[in-house]
């Protein structure tokens, strides 16, 4: 039987010979990335400091390759499996080049002398993570990006076949993150390198897992792909998002929709409207939209964000039903916005321009807000 | 380019070492010119008057200054390492105070029944009290996790440590008092060559122990679950700096009493001067940097106020306590 690369067997993890997180089961092949997600507090980092060996297990096994960890010594272990963890590093009066070049401890010698062959290994790993600019300079002068960059590269002078990070991406702002995992995903893809990090955005997990590990208190809650873990409702739920919604499709984040009846309809679609409905939103001002398609771009944010929203199936035509069910929600409210330009409404959008002449009648007409 | 860099510094630390002893041997209230001093030194002479001072009194004393300078800049390095702290000293966290009075004690107690200690229990008993006070400074360490408060209360024991030692040596015998009194307040002077022999095989032999160390070192200061990852055992690692440190400082305080400031302002000055963190460089350094320090703070305390001597503290106080503002200045900027 062919065993994953990596794998915990009821795993049970704690502090101080209290069980936290019991029977925990994951495993990995060669070359995916398995990310952790869930709540702050929720046991991410307890997990990834037992499975790295920074605490004893309570129970259970870590296999990687077939092998019980338990049995390996320190020093092997540090050739297989490499971190970085969000322990701050000071790294004061040393180069970018000299922290890299710690990574190559478990191959050193008594007095941790680096070979020409070292050398080799940590230029090759400040060029795979594209710092090889940075060489020369003091680590403690670059940036949160840049330092965590170089962090990686002393992981990967370390010659792992798994790499663990502990929550890699915060502090970083968006550029920084992107590169970042881009660098992670492609030392997967192209080096055979298993990954399992810890993740804050969800929304990253998503994208860059190829397995996704939900924990939640005293339990891992799910193990999956995404596909399985992002299903509509799930994540409110691993999160007790009460405020706010997560669409599993888009993988977007929008904030509570304004409590009471609509005081405006927004006719949107194509993408015209997400940005209006979400001013109306940050203003508290509730709100209707329609008639949308289920696979409009505006949709999620309109079903997010609205207190009604007027859809129709994907690829089929406005009912007269439909018509009837806007016209009566545009009665309620106080005004209607079309974002939509009149010439675009043709084929199955043209009983739109119904709504507009509708609204028209009404004096509920605005050109905007 | 780093490595010029390390070699100049070699170089000056080399010379200064040289031109230090030979001030030390040479000048003095009598002083030795260097032709007669070099004509002792090869043994060509053996009997004049100056031979005598030379080797019975200024050899053994400078070679001491250079030994337990080290010794003490070795042991601040250590800490500074297990602390995660520039400020943290063998004599600023109590432990030099704790040694010092465990020390007395058993001096006063063996003199009493008529008995002198050898150089080996002088040092047992110090590394006793050093480790006393280290256990109380771990033990503090556990309980708060602020640098600031550590320090603290590691000046506190030895203010305390200090008060009692002073408590012992006021009731000693007035024959020892002078003595006593001398050595608790941190003197090269009255070195035997037993002595310096003694000092000789514990001081060397803690560093290269140290020296060995210096891989996992460097592991260490990248961070304390970094260095676990990459296999350093860590309780056994913190051990061993713990106790070296101690019997480091113990070796210091058993024959020269307690001498400030070293441990904290020679590894930092030693830094600024190798830009580097590098242990392999860093410990060679610091111990010459150590031992060149004390002879030249030494001679200052033999020469400055001639024949009153000062004490070595006083000395080491005036160069090595700017040192320390000048770091905390430093860490508040950078913090900023």
């Amino acid at each position: 039987m062919k065993h994953p690369s990596y794998e915990t067997r009821d795993l049970t993890v704690g502090y101080d010979h209290t069980p936290l997180i019991r029977d925990i089961c994951l495993s990995l092949e060669r070359g995916e990335i398995l990310a952790l997600i869930g709540p702050n507090g929720a046991g991410k980092t307890t997990i990834l400091k037992s499975i790295t060996r920074q605490l004893a297990p309570l129970g259970g096994s870590v296999w990687l390759d077939g092998k019980d960890l338990s049995a390996v010594s320190g020093g092997a272990l540090a050739k297989t499996m490499a971190v970085v963890l969000t322990e701050r590093v000071r790294g004061e009066l040393m180069t970018c080049e000299d922290v890299v070049a710690t990574g190559r401890y478990p191959y050193t010698g008594r007095f941790g002398l680096l070979s020409e062959a070292d050398r080799r290994k940590v230029r090759e790993a400040m060029e795979l993570v594209h710092i090889d600019a940075l060489a020369d300079r003091d680590f403690a002068q670059i940036s949160d990006g840049q330092r965590q960059r170089v962090l990686l590269a002393r992981a990967l002078a370390q010659e792992p076949e798994l790499l663990v990070l502990d929550e890699p991406t915060s502090y970083l702002d968006v550029r920084y993150k992107m590169e970042f995992l881009s660098v992670v995903q492609r030392l997967a893809r192209e080096r055979g390198l298993s990954v399992v990090m810890s993740l804050h955005e969800v929304e990253l997990a998503q994208r860059i897992a190829d397995r996704v590990a939900c924990v939640k208190g005293d339990r891992l809650e799910r193990f999956g792909t995404p596909e399985e873990i992002f299903v509509p409702g799930y994540l409110a739920s691993l999160y007790d998002l009460t405020e706010g919604s997560f669409d599993p499709c888009t993988g977007t984040l929008e904030l509570e929709a304004p409590p009471g009846e609509p005081r405006v309809f927004v006719l949107c679609g194509a993408g015209t409207g997400a940005q209006l409905l979400r001013r109306l939103q940050r203003r508290g001002v509730p709100f209707a939209a329609g008639i949308l398609w289920e696979n409009d771009l505006d949709y999620p944010v309109a079903r997010a964000l609205g207190a009604e929203v007027v859809s129709v199936k994907p690829f089929t035509a406005i009912e007269t039903t439909d018509l009837q069910r806007a016209k009566a929600l545009i009665d309620r409210c106080d005004r209607f916005v079309s974002t939509l330009p009149e010439g675009e409404m043709t084929g199955w959008a043209a009983p739109l321009r119904e709504l507009v002449r509708f609204a028209g009648e009404a004096g509920k007409n605005s050109d905007g807000l | 380019m780093k490595h010029t860099r390390y070699l100049l510094v070699a170089a000056l630390l080399v010379a200064l070492l040289l031109a230090f002893l030979a001030l030390n041997i040479c000048i003095g209230s009598v002083n030795v010119p260097l032709s007669d001093c070099l004509a002792i030194l090869t043994g060509r002479d053996r009997d004049s008057t100056f031979a005598d001072i030379v080797l019975r009194l200024r050899l053994p004393r400078a070679l001491a200054a250079l030994l337990l300078g080290g010794a003490l800049a070795l042991a601040g390095y250590l800490l500074q390492t297990f602390f995660h702290n520039p400020i943290a000293g063998p004599f600023i966290l109590g432990i030099s105070s704790g040694a010092k009075l465990v020390v007395a004690l058993v001096m006063v107690f063996s003199l009493g029944i008529g008995s002198y200690l050898t150089s080996f229990g002088m040092i047992a008993a110090a590394f006793v009290g050093a480790m006393l006070s280290m256990g109380f400074v771990l033990l503090m360490a556990h309980l708060v996790d602020r640098m600031s408060i550590l320090v603290v209360s590691g000046v506190m024991i030895g203010y305390i440590c200090s008060a009692l030692t002073d408590f012992v040596v006021v009731f000693a015998d007035e024959a020892d008092y002078v003595n006593l009194h001398n050595w608790s307040k941190g003197s090269f002077s009255g070195i035997s060559w037993g002595n310096v022999a003694v000092m000789a095989v514990v001081v060397l032999a803690s560093l290269w122990a140290v020296f060995l160390l210096s891989k996992p070192i460097s592991a260490f200061q990248m961070g304390e679950a970094y260095a676990r990852s990459v296999g350093v055992n860590l309780p056994l690692f913190r051990a061993a700096l713990g106790v070296l440190s101690s019997i480091l400082a113990a070796c210091v305080t058993a024959f020269a009493g307690p001498v400030s400031f070293v441990g904290i302002a020679v590894p930092h000055l030693v830094r600024q001067l190798l830009r580097s963190a590098k242990p392999l460089v860093l410990i060679p350094a610091c111990f010459l940097g150590g031992g060149v320090f004390c002879l030249f703070c030494d001679l200052l305390a033999r020469m400055l106020f001639a024949p009153v001597e000062l004490s070595i503290s006083t000395v080491t106080a005036v160069f090595g306590a700017p040192v320390v503002i000048w770091i905390l200045i430093r860490r508040r900027q950078g913090r900023d």
